[in-house]
């Protein structure tokens, strides 16, 4: 930009910088850091420029030039419309500057600068101050604006007019060389580079002029700088200016600033849409498009500098981030110009000669940078304090942080679940509670996959599947095991951890029954009758032996019900009342029996029955009313029996259901069973004889009576083989589903 | 590394996108262009109301496929990622360097995901638009083929 300035203003032409050249130059500097084209003629038409951002470097040199602009401007008539800072506000300024230079290093010029200078920003509050250093007019006719012009013209100006006296004796006295200095290392893009210096003596404080078109706040920003500002740092004025803007909108302070809102306001500052996109992302700390009192001052200060010519940081920089925002020095501000001008002192600005230096608001990255190194002021130390207030702000400052704020989804239905597990459960319960807990802030995908295992064990605990509601013992080991399972991701087997009960079935009943029959299973596996029920409740066991039977008979039905999650209610009669309910199931087995077969026979049959029944369960188990092999392998013998068996055998779909399972896992076995049901079908096939014998007398009774045994005692064994694979196949069933439950999409979200 | 990112609107024009400069950028852009089917046919694929994350990410598209070996001489793999609001994200990575698993692929892809919320949650940032968010642009630069 500066080359082209340089070209337009006709310096090149005339190899130096005249006045008017320069006054031109600054014209065209404006121009081009309110954006529009640089041309010769936007001078003259466009009559708002803001005026333009510089970086003043030590109000000496601007003092000077100041000096010299307000000197020459009031014989500038041609470019009455040029101020010495270059856009002209028109006569304003002009008289200002007047003022100035008539009172050359008055303080009474201190003044001046601020309202004159305003930029004529349109919408009030939007409008972004165009901060300007405010060259102390104790330097004299510094004209307000901040005089820094693009360093490189800066430079040789100043050094031109430090020669010339621009009238100021002061100015001579400050020796070039800080100044200087000053441009030399901001030597950049107007905006960027002069740094107005202040004498220190004449200068009591840089003002920076804060163009404000509203009426509320005061349109002088006058700062008294602290010292060592830098460039991003917001002077109090400032501050209070923004705070200010911020109630028009929000009229709590500790509200927030819809995104929408903002945008309008923003809008009005005329700043191109892309800026002001970048702006927001810069001042929206926390990413929730929403600006809190912080973000909205530095989204305002972020947009003043830029209208002054700064260019935007590509982060933000240290005292506009929400809890330093005021005071704090910037840790870099990178490239931008900044527009807000600091009331920072210029940075450069002679430490010591620039105590009471004005607050220049303007701050150019290079100040910045080497502002960092300046003290804090008081007011910085103060800021300190709001450091800690907003630090919780800041908190979740990380806006990458996805979580900032815990998920507080899954805590209900983690903690019902807690609670239903811990109600139920009993070993894996520790587990549950912590975990879904700790869980909760941590990745959304572990939360889900808790959530789904939480479900899960919700599910189980109210669902038919694995919900264990049956047993209290056994839920909330199943939920357990099923959420422990799921943490853990292994899907192995369930069983595992699963407890003795057998798997979650949809009656509480079952549970207890199971859990107990499961105790009396394991107890009694052998030499048992053989109870075979294993799906059916009501398929009493055969009672071969009233004393045995009872027993055993109680254990194999319920241990099937146990370990079949379908369950009929049968099952449930049954183990509650084992022996009971056998009896009854057993007599009213034989008596259909009876009834079906013969009724002479009725004693036999409970007897028979008993045995009947015993190879019933376990044929009917198999017998999926459609399993001829299990038939053969069980019941085989009495066809009637099996028939029979069956119908007095509640929920014969479930067993069936069951069965077909645990057919196709026993299929392979079937061949084991072959030779057993041979001998059943043998001892079996005996049996429907002896109904009919037992009519003949006790002799034959006795040998039935022994052929059952033996029947029964083969039986029992076959049974608690079958049983035995049964469960395993249940374990994997159990743990199969628990994978599917895994892998299954979680669909709670 | 990716070697290409790109940001499709709901109606299929290109929000962002951006390849690494040194092949042929115009490949890159056809087979983004034709992944685009793919990712519209798995969308329709997937049925109701797909909320999850697991259920955005569409992962390989397409068997890897290499043109003629001297311009692409390395597997290049397309991946997916589709958001509730119909915004897709295509990714072409360069698998012969790395195996990326699926894991770090979703990961870029929830990076993704991010950056573009938090372009959205600007307020200045009109819908349709194309991304110009520098911190997006960062965001991106960071999971693209370091190329020297």
């Amino acid at each position: 930009m500066n080359p082209n300035i340089m070209q337009l203003c006709g310096a090149k032409r005339l190899g130096y910088f005249g006045r008017s050249q320069f006054y031109i130059a600054l014209k065209l500097v404006a121009v081009a850091q309110s954006g529009f084209p640089l041309r010769v003629e936007s001078i003259n038409t466009v009559k708002d420029l803001p005026l333009p951002r510089f970086v003043a470097s030590k109000n000496e040199q601007e003092s000077r030039h100041a000096a010299s602009y307000s000197s020459d401007s009031e014989n500038q008539g041609s470019y009455s419309g040029v101020i010495p800072p270059p856009p002209g506000r028109g006569q304003v300024k002009k008289g200002s500057i007047s003022h100035d230079t008539v009172q050359p290093r008055t303080s009474a010029d201190q003044q001046e600068p601020a309202s004159p200078v305003v930029s004529p920003q349109q919408s009030p509050p939007a409008s972004p101050h165009t901060w300007r250093k405010h060259n102390r007019h104790p330097s004299g006719g510094n004209s307000e604006r901040p005089l820094a012009g693009p360093g490189p013209f800066w430079a040789p100006f100043g050094e031109a007019q430090s020669g010339s006296s621009a009238g100021d004796a002061v100015w001579s006295g400050h020796s070039p060389p800080p100044p200087q200095e000053n441009w030399v290392s901001f030597a950049d893009t107007p905006p960027t580079s002069t740094l107005l210096t202040m004498h220190p003596a004449s200068v009591q404080d840089q003002t920076t002029v804060r163009t404000v078109a509203s009426a509320t706040t005061a349109n002088e920003i006058r700062r008294q700088s602290s010292s060592y500002d830098d460039p991003w740092k917001i002077t109090d004025e400032q501050r209070q200016y923004y705070v200010n803007q911020f109630k028009t909108i929000q009229p709590d302070l500790n509200g927030f600033i819809p995104g929408s809102a903002a945008k309008e306001f923003f809008t009005k500052s005329k700043l191109p849409i892309l800026e002001l996109s970048h702006i927001w992302e810069l001042s929206d700390f926390d990413k929730d498009g929403a600006l809190t009192l912080d973000e909205f001052c530095a989204a305002f200060h972020l947009v003043v500098a830029r209208k002054n010519g700064y260019d935007l940081p590509e982060k933000l920089p240290e005292s506009l981030m929400p809890k330093l925002i005021d005071l704090e020095d910037t840790a870099d501000v990178g490239d931008q110009p900044g527009e807000v001008g600091y009331s920072g002192s210029p940075a450069e600005a002679p430490p010591s000669k620039s105590p009471s230096m004005p607050s220049l608001n303007q701050t150019w990255p290079e100040l910045n940078q080497s502002s960092e190194q300046w003290e804090t002021f008081s007011e910085r130390s103060s800021s300190s304090q709001t450091l800690t207030q907003f630090d919780s702000n800041i908190a979740p400052a990380d806006p990458d942080t996805a979580i900032v704020h815990p998920v507080p989804i899954r805590m209900t239905p983690s903690k019902i679940h807690m609670q239903e597990m811990e109600l139920k459960r009993t070993g894996s319960d520790h587990t549950n509670p912590t975990s879904p807990l700790l869980v909760k802030t941590s990745d959304l995908s572990e939360e889900n996959k808790i959530n789904s295992s939480v479900k899960f064990a919700s599910g189980n605990t109210v669902a038919d599947g694995y919900s264990s509601s049956d047993s209290f013992t056994s839920d909330p080991e199943q939920i357990g095991n099923n959420v422990t399972r799921q943490r853990s991701h292994s899907g192995t087997s369930p069983d595992n951890t699963a407890p003795p009960p057998p798997p979650p079935r949809p009656q509480p009943s079952h549970s207890r029954s199971s859990s107990l029959d499961m105790n009396r299973t394991f107890s009694v596996t052998t030499g048992q009758q053989q109870a075979g029920v294993v799906a059916q409740p009501p398929a009493v066991p055969p009672r071969p032996q009233p004393s045995q039977a009872p027993g055993p008979v109680v254990h194999r039905p319920v241990d099937a019900d146990g370990l079949i999650t379908h369950t009929s209610t049968s099952p449930q009669q049954i183990p509650e009342q084992p022996n009971f309910a056998d009896f009854s199931q057993f007599e009213v087995f034989a008596a259909s029996n009876v009834n079906e077969e013969q009724d002479d026979e009725a004693e036999k049959h409970p007897e028979v029955l008993p045995v009947e029944k015993a190879s019933d369960p376990a044929s009917s188990l198999r017998v999926a009313k459609t399993d001829s092999k299990m038939e053969e392998k069980t019941a085989a013998s009495a066809p009637a029996n099996v028939s029979k068996g069956t119908t007095p055998l509640a929920p014969p779909p479930k067993p069936v259901r069951r069965r077909l399972k645990s057919e196709d896992e026993l299929r392979p076995e079937v061949d084991e069973h072959t030779q057993k049901t041979g001998v059943l079908a043998a001892v079996l096939a005996s049996q429907p004889s002896i109904p009919r014998s037992v009519g003949k007398d006790k002799k034959a009774i006795q040998a039935s009576i022994r052929r059952n045994k033996e029947t029964n005692t083969v039986l029992a064994r076959l049974n608690s083989e079958l049983q035995q694979q049964l469960k395993d196949v249940l374990e994997e069933r159990i743990s199969l589903e628990v994978q599917l439950e895994q892998l299954r999409p979680f669909s709670h979200l | 590394m990716a070697v290409c990112v790109a940001v499709i609107a709901k109606e299929n024009y290109p929000l962002y996108i951006r390849s690494v400069p040194t092949e042929s950028e115009l490949k890159f852009h056809y087979m983004v262009h034709t992944s685009l089917d793919v990712v519209d046919e798995k969308i329709s694929a997937m049925g109701k109301a797909l909320v999850d994350q697991r259920e955005l990410y569409l992962g390989l598209l397409y068997p890897t496929e290499d043109y003629k070996v001297s311009v692409f001489p390395n597997q290049l793999c397309r991946y997916g990622y589709v958001t509730n609001s119909k915004v897709k994200f295509v990714m072409v990575v360069d698998s012969s360097n790395t195996a990326l698993r699926d894991n770090e692929i979703r990961s870029m892809f929830r990076k993704l995901h991010n950056s573009y919320t938090d372009v959205m949650c600007n307020p200045f940032y009109n819908p349709g638009d194309r991304i110009q968010s520098r911190a997006f642009d960062s965001m991106v630069t960071s999971m693209m083929v370091q190329v020297c």
